[in-house]
Protein backbone atom coordinates (compact mmCIF):
# COMPACT_ATOMS: atom_id res chain seq x y z
CA UNK A 1 0.00 0.00 0.00
CA UNK A 2 1.48 3.50 -0.60
CA UNK A 3 0.11 6.67 -0.04
CA UNK A 4 -1.64 8.56 -2.45
CA UNK A 5 -1.16 12.44 -3.30
CA UNK A 6 -3.11 14.56 -1.44
CA UNK A 7 -4.61 18.08 -1.70
CA UNK A 8 -6.35 20.17 -0.14
CA UNK A 9 -8.23 23.26 -1.81
CA UNK A 10 -10.29 25.97 0.73
CA UNK A 11 -11.46 29.48 0.35
CA UNK A 12 -11.75 31.75 2.86
CA UNK A 13 -15.09 32.54 2.97
CA UNK A 14 -15.75 28.68 4.59
CA UNK A 15 -14.88 27.80 8.43
CA UNK A 16 -14.64 24.49 7.46
CA UNK A 17 -10.89 24.60 6.23
CA UNK A 18 -9.58 22.20 9.87
CA UNK A 19 -12.38 20.56 10.76
CA UNK A 20 -11.12 19.04 6.90
CA UNK A 21 -8.31 18.55 7.58
CA UNK A 22 -8.39 17.06 11.12
CA UNK A 23 -11.04 14.83 9.83
CA UNK A 24 -8.64 13.82 6.65
CA UNK A 25 -5.29 13.43 9.16
CA UNK A 26 -7.99 11.15 10.99
CA UNK A 27 -8.90 9.09 8.08
CA UNK A 28 -5.34 8.29 6.94
CA UNK A 29 -4.14 7.10 10.11
CA UNK A 30 -7.56 4.49 10.28
CA UNK A 31 -5.94 3.48 6.89
CA UNK A 32 -2.57 3.38 8.10
CA UNK A 33 -1.02 6.04 5.78
CA UNK A 34 -0.45 8.64 8.87
CA UNK A 35 2.43 9.60 7.11
CA UNK A 36 1.16 10.75 4.28
CA UNK A 37 1.58 14.96 3.00
CA UNK A 38 -1.11 16.93 2.75
CA UNK A 39 -0.55 19.66 0.78
CA UNK A 40 -3.36 22.48 1.04
CA UNK A 41 -4.19 25.51 -1.90
CA UNK A 42 -5.89 28.28 -0.94
CA UNK A 43 -8.37 29.28 -4.02
CA UNK A 44 -9.79 33.21 -4.01
CA UNK A 45 -10.63 33.98 -7.22
CA UNK A 46 -13.26 32.78 -9.82
CA UNK A 47 -9.95 32.48 -12.19
CA UNK A 48 -8.75 30.02 -9.91
CA UNK A 49 -11.54 28.15 -8.88
CA UNK A 50 -12.53 27.50 -13.05
CA UNK A 51 -8.74 26.15 -13.46
CA UNK A 52 -8.79 23.76 -10.68
CA UNK A 53 -12.22 22.89 -11.18
CA UNK A 54 -12.71 23.38 -7.22
CA UNK A 55 -16.33 22.79 -6.40
CA UNK A 56 -16.69 24.60 -3.42
CA UNK A 57 -14.32 24.35 0.13
CA UNK A 58 -13.38 22.25 1.05
CA UNK A 59 -12.35 19.97 -1.61
CA UNK A 60 -9.80 17.30 -1.72
CA UNK A 61 -8.15 15.95 -4.22
CA UNK A 62 -6.48 12.13 -4.41
CA UNK A 63 -4.23 11.62 -6.93
CA UNK A 64 -5.55 14.72 -8.44
CA UNK A 65 -8.66 13.75 -8.36
CA UNK A 66 -11.92 15.23 -6.59
CA UNK A 67 -12.98 12.09 -4.97
CA UNK A 68 -16.53 13.31 -4.24
CA UNK A 69 -16.74 13.51 -7.75
CA UNK A 70 -18.31 16.57 -10.38
CA UNK A 71 -21.73 16.36 -9.35
CA UNK A 72 -24.13 18.74 -7.48
CA UNK A 73 -21.94 22.05 -6.79
CA UNK A 74 -21.04 24.49 -9.45
CA UNK A 75 -17.65 25.72 -9.84
CA UNK A 76 -16.70 29.01 -8.36
CA UNK A 77 -16.12 30.50 -4.84
CA UNK A 78 -18.20 29.11 -2.05
CA UNK A 79 -18.89 26.42 0.94
CA UNK A 80 -19.30 22.84 -0.96
CA UNK A 81 -22.08 21.00 0.65
CA UNK A 82 -21.71 17.20 1.67
CA UNK A 83 -24.06 14.60 2.33
CA UNK A 84 -23.21 12.34 5.32
CA UNK A 85 -24.56 8.74 4.97
CA UNK A 86 -27.11 9.34 7.76
CA UNK A 87 -28.35 11.80 5.24
CA UNK A 88 -27.65 14.46 7.22
CA UNK A 89 -25.87 17.87 5.48
CA UNK A 90 -22.67 19.10 5.99
CA UNK A 91 -19.40 20.54 5.01
CA UNK A 92 -17.13 18.41 5.32
CA UNK A 93 -17.35 15.06 3.91
CA UNK A 94 -18.46 11.41 5.49
CA UNK A 95 -15.22 10.27 6.91
CA UNK A 96 -16.34 6.54 5.83
CA UNK A 97 -16.38 7.75 2.33
CA UNK A 98 -12.85 9.62 2.80
CA UNK A 99 -11.36 6.35 4.55
CA UNK A 100 -13.58 4.27 1.72
CA UNK A 101 -11.66 6.33 -0.86
CA UNK A 102 -8.42 6.47 0.17
CA UNK A 103 -8.40 2.40 0.68
CA UNK A 104 -8.96 2.68 -2.79
CA UNK A 105 -6.06 5.09 -3.84
CA UNK A 106 -3.83 3.27 -1.67
CA UNK A 107 -4.12 -0.11 -3.36
CA UNK A 108 -3.60 1.35 -6.87
CA UNK A 109 -0.45 0.70 -8.51
CA UNK A 110 1.41 3.62 -9.15
CA UNK B 1 -22.94 49.41 10.17
CA UNK B 2 -24.07 46.94 12.40
CA UNK B 3 -27.28 46.75 15.50
CA UNK B 4 -25.64 46.38 19.18
CA UNK B 5 -27.67 44.11 21.58
CA UNK B 6 -30.14 46.93 23.50
CA UNK B 7 -30.22 48.58 19.81
CA UNK B 8 -33.27 49.85 17.97
CA UNK B 9 -33.10 46.93 15.51
CA UNK B 10 -32.90 48.74 11.83
CA UNK B 11 -36.34 48.78 9.72
CA UNK B 12 -36.78 47.01 6.61
CA UNK B 13 -39.55 45.87 4.07
CA UNK B 14 -39.08 43.20 1.70
CA UNK B 15 -40.79 41.17 -1.05
CA UNK B 16 -40.72 37.20 -0.12
CA UNK B 17 -41.67 34.79 -2.60
CA UNK B 18 -44.88 35.30 -3.50
CA UNK B 19 -44.70 38.63 -4.06
CA UNK B 20 -45.95 40.30 -0.61
CA UNK B 21 -44.23 42.66 1.43
CA UNK B 22 -43.41 42.28 4.71
CA UNK B 23 -41.87 44.90 7.14
CA UNK B 24 -39.80 44.33 10.24
CA UNK B 25 -39.07 44.72 13.11
CA UNK B 26 -42.32 45.94 14.35
CA UNK B 27 -45.06 44.51 12.01
CA UNK B 28 -48.26 42.97 12.98
CA UNK B 29 -47.67 43.65 16.03
CA UNK B 30 -45.53 40.34 16.92
CA UNK B 31 -43.90 39.82 20.81
CA UNK B 32 -41.03 39.21 19.15
CA UNK B 33 -39.13 38.72 15.94
CA UNK B 34 -36.58 36.31 14.50
CA UNK B 35 -34.34 37.81 11.25
CA UNK B 36 -32.82 34.73 9.87
CA UNK B 37 -29.98 35.48 7.33
CA UNK B 38 -29.61 32.56 5.27
CA UNK B 39 -29.54 30.69 1.84
CA UNK B 40 -29.94 28.31 -0.50
CA UNK B 41 -26.45 26.91 -0.97
CA UNK B 42 -24.56 27.02 2.48
CA UNK B 43 -24.21 23.65 4.28
CA UNK B 44 -24.22 25.23 7.82
CA UNK B 45 -27.54 27.25 6.70
CA UNK B 46 -28.90 24.04 4.83
CA UNK B 47 -27.73 21.67 8.55
CA UNK B 48 -29.56 24.25 10.27
CA UNK B 49 -32.63 25.15 8.52
CA UNK B 50 -34.74 21.99 10.04
CA UNK B 51 -33.93 23.23 13.25
CA UNK B 52 -34.76 26.96 13.12
CA UNK B 53 -37.67 26.09 11.21
CA UNK B 54 -39.02 23.65 14.38
CA UNK B 55 -38.75 26.57 16.29
CA UNK B 56 -40.66 28.99 14.17
CA UNK B 57 -44.16 26.68 14.44
CA UNK B 58 -43.40 25.85 18.17
CA UNK B 59 -43.08 29.77 18.57
CA UNK B 60 -45.65 31.06 16.72
CA UNK B 61 -48.35 30.13 19.10
CA UNK B 62 -46.43 32.67 21.80
CA UNK B 63 -46.34 35.42 18.55
CA UNK B 64 -43.31 35.14 17.40
CA UNK B 65 -42.62 35.95 13.96
CA UNK B 66 -39.77 34.29 11.82
CA UNK B 67 -38.88 36.12 8.77
CA UNK B 68 -36.00 34.54 6.34
CA UNK B 69 -33.27 36.32 4.52
CA UNK B 70 -31.04 35.97 1.58
CA UNK B 71 -28.61 38.61 0.64
CA UNK B 72 -26.01 36.72 -1.39
CA UNK B 73 -24.80 38.23 -4.58
CA UNK B 74 -27.29 36.19 -6.93
CA UNK B 75 -25.15 37.23 -9.85
CA UNK B 76 -21.91 35.10 -8.83
CA UNK B 77 -24.37 32.93 -7.30
CA UNK B 78 -27.19 31.60 -9.12
CA UNK B 79 -28.52 28.88 -6.81
CA UNK B 80 -29.10 32.08 -4.57
CA UNK B 81 -31.36 34.07 -6.93
CA UNK B 82 -34.91 35.19 -6.62
CA UNK B 83 -35.88 32.36 -8.84
CA UNK B 84 -34.21 29.22 -7.19
CA UNK B 85 -35.79 31.01 -3.89
CA UNK B 86 -39.13 30.79 -4.79
CA UNK B 87 -37.96 27.09 -6.22
CA UNK B 88 -37.21 25.67 -2.72
CA UNK B 89 -40.15 27.26 -0.89
CA UNK B 90 -42.44 25.59 -3.78
CA UNK B 91 -40.54 22.30 -2.86
CA UNK B 92 -40.22 22.28 0.75
CA UNK B 93 -42.77 23.26 3.71
CA UNK B 94 -41.79 26.67 4.97
CA UNK B 95 -43.29 28.02 8.35
CA UNK B 96 -41.62 31.57 8.10
CA UNK B 97 -41.26 33.82 4.83
CA UNK B 98 -37.84 34.35 2.80
CA UNK B 99 -37.72 37.38 1.84
CA UNK B 100 -35.19 39.05 -1.00
CA UNK B 101 -32.64 41.53 -0.15
CA UNK B 102 -31.48 42.42 -3.79
CA UNK B 103 -29.31 45.06 -2.47
CA UNK B 104 -28.02 43.90 0.50
CA UNK B 105 -29.06 47.07 2.50
CA UNK B 106 -30.66 44.79 5.47
CA UNK B 107 -27.57 42.03 5.29
CA UNK B 108 -25.32 45.27 5.98
CA UNK B 109 -27.65 47.32 8.24
CA UNK B 110 -27.70 44.42 10.71
CA UNK B 111 -24.24 43.75 10.19
CA UNK B 112 -25.24 39.92 9.36
CA UNK B 113 -21.82 38.10 8.81
CA UNK B 114 -22.48 34.39 7.68
CA UNK B 115 -25.15 31.97 6.82
CA UNK B 116 -27.31 31.69 9.44
CA UNK B 117 -26.65 34.99 11.06
CA UNK B 118 -30.08 35.23 13.88
CA UNK B 119 -31.40 38.27 15.14
CA UNK B 120 -34.20 38.45 18.34
CA UNK B 121 -35.98 41.26 18.23
CA UNK B 122 -38.18 42.01 21.28
CA UNK B 123 -41.78 43.56 21.16
CA UNK B 124 -40.19 47.36 21.69
CA UNK B 125 -37.81 46.98 18.24
CA UNK B 126 -34.84 46.26 20.26
CA UNK B 127 -32.18 43.72 19.43
CA UNK B 128 -32.32 40.73 22.24
CA UNK B 129 -30.14 38.06 20.60
CA UNK B 130 -27.53 37.75 17.74
CA UNK B 131 -25.40 34.77 16.55
CA UNK B 132 -25.50 31.19 15.61
CA UNK B 133 -28.85 29.10 16.60
CA UNK B 134 -27.15 26.34 18.78
CA UNK B 135 -23.56 25.10 19.70
CA UNK B 136 -23.61 22.54 16.91
CA UNK B 137 -24.78 22.09 13.09
CA UNK B 138 -23.75 19.15 13.28
CA UNK B 139 -26.01 17.85 16.24
CA UNK B 140 -29.60 18.10 15.15
CA UNK B 141 -30.74 17.27 18.97
CA UNK B 142 -29.23 20.40 20.23
CA UNK B 143 -32.90 21.59 18.70
CA UNK B 144 -32.10 25.62 18.19
CA UNK B 145 -31.35 25.89 21.73
CA UNK B 146 -29.40 29.37 22.25
CA UNK B 147 -32.16 31.09 20.00
CA UNK B 148 -35.21 28.79 22.13
CA UNK B 149 -33.63 29.96 24.96
CA UNK B 150 -33.53 33.69 23.87
CA UNK B 151 -36.89 33.77 22.95
CA UNK B 152 -37.85 32.20 26.06
CA UNK B 153 -36.47 35.20 28.10
CA UNK B 154 -37.45 38.09 25.53
CA UNK B 155 -41.61 36.41 26.00
CA UNK B 156 -40.79 36.48 29.37
CA UNK B 157 -39.88 40.35 29.67
CA UNK B 158 -36.44 39.36 30.32
CA UNK B 159 -33.12 39.83 28.92
CA UNK B 160 -31.26 36.87 27.52
CA UNK B 161 -28.48 35.49 29.59
CA UNK B 162 -26.81 34.42 26.45
CA UNK B 163 -27.08 37.29 24.46
CA UNK B 164 -24.47 37.37 21.98
CA UNK B 165 -22.41 34.15 20.21
CA UNK B 166 -20.58 34.17 17.47
CA UNK B 167 -22.63 33.07 14.46
CA UNK B 168 -21.11 30.27 12.64
CA UNK B 169 -21.36 29.33 8.94
CA UNK B 170 -20.24 30.84 5.08
CA UNK B 171 -20.02 34.17 5.02
CA UNK B 172 -22.52 36.09 3.18
CA UNK B 173 -21.62 36.97 -0.53
CA UNK B 174 -21.33 40.84 -1.15
CA UNK B 175 -21.64 42.42 -4.39
CA UNK B 176 -18.66 43.61 -5.47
Amino acid sequence: MSAPELELLWWEGCPSTERALAELREALRDVGLGDAEIRTREIDTDADAERAGFRGSPTILIDGEDFAGADGDEIGLGCRVYRRRDGRISPTPDPDDLREALKQAAARER
Amino acid sequence: MSVAIGDKAPEFELPDTEGASWSAPNGDGANATVVVFTCNHCPYALAWHDRIAQAARDYAERGVRFLAISSNDAERYPRDSYDAMKARVAKEDWPMPYLYDQTQEVARAYGAKTTPDLFVVDSEGRLAYRGAPDSDYDDPGQEAQWLRDALDAVLGGEQPARAETKPVGCSIKWKA
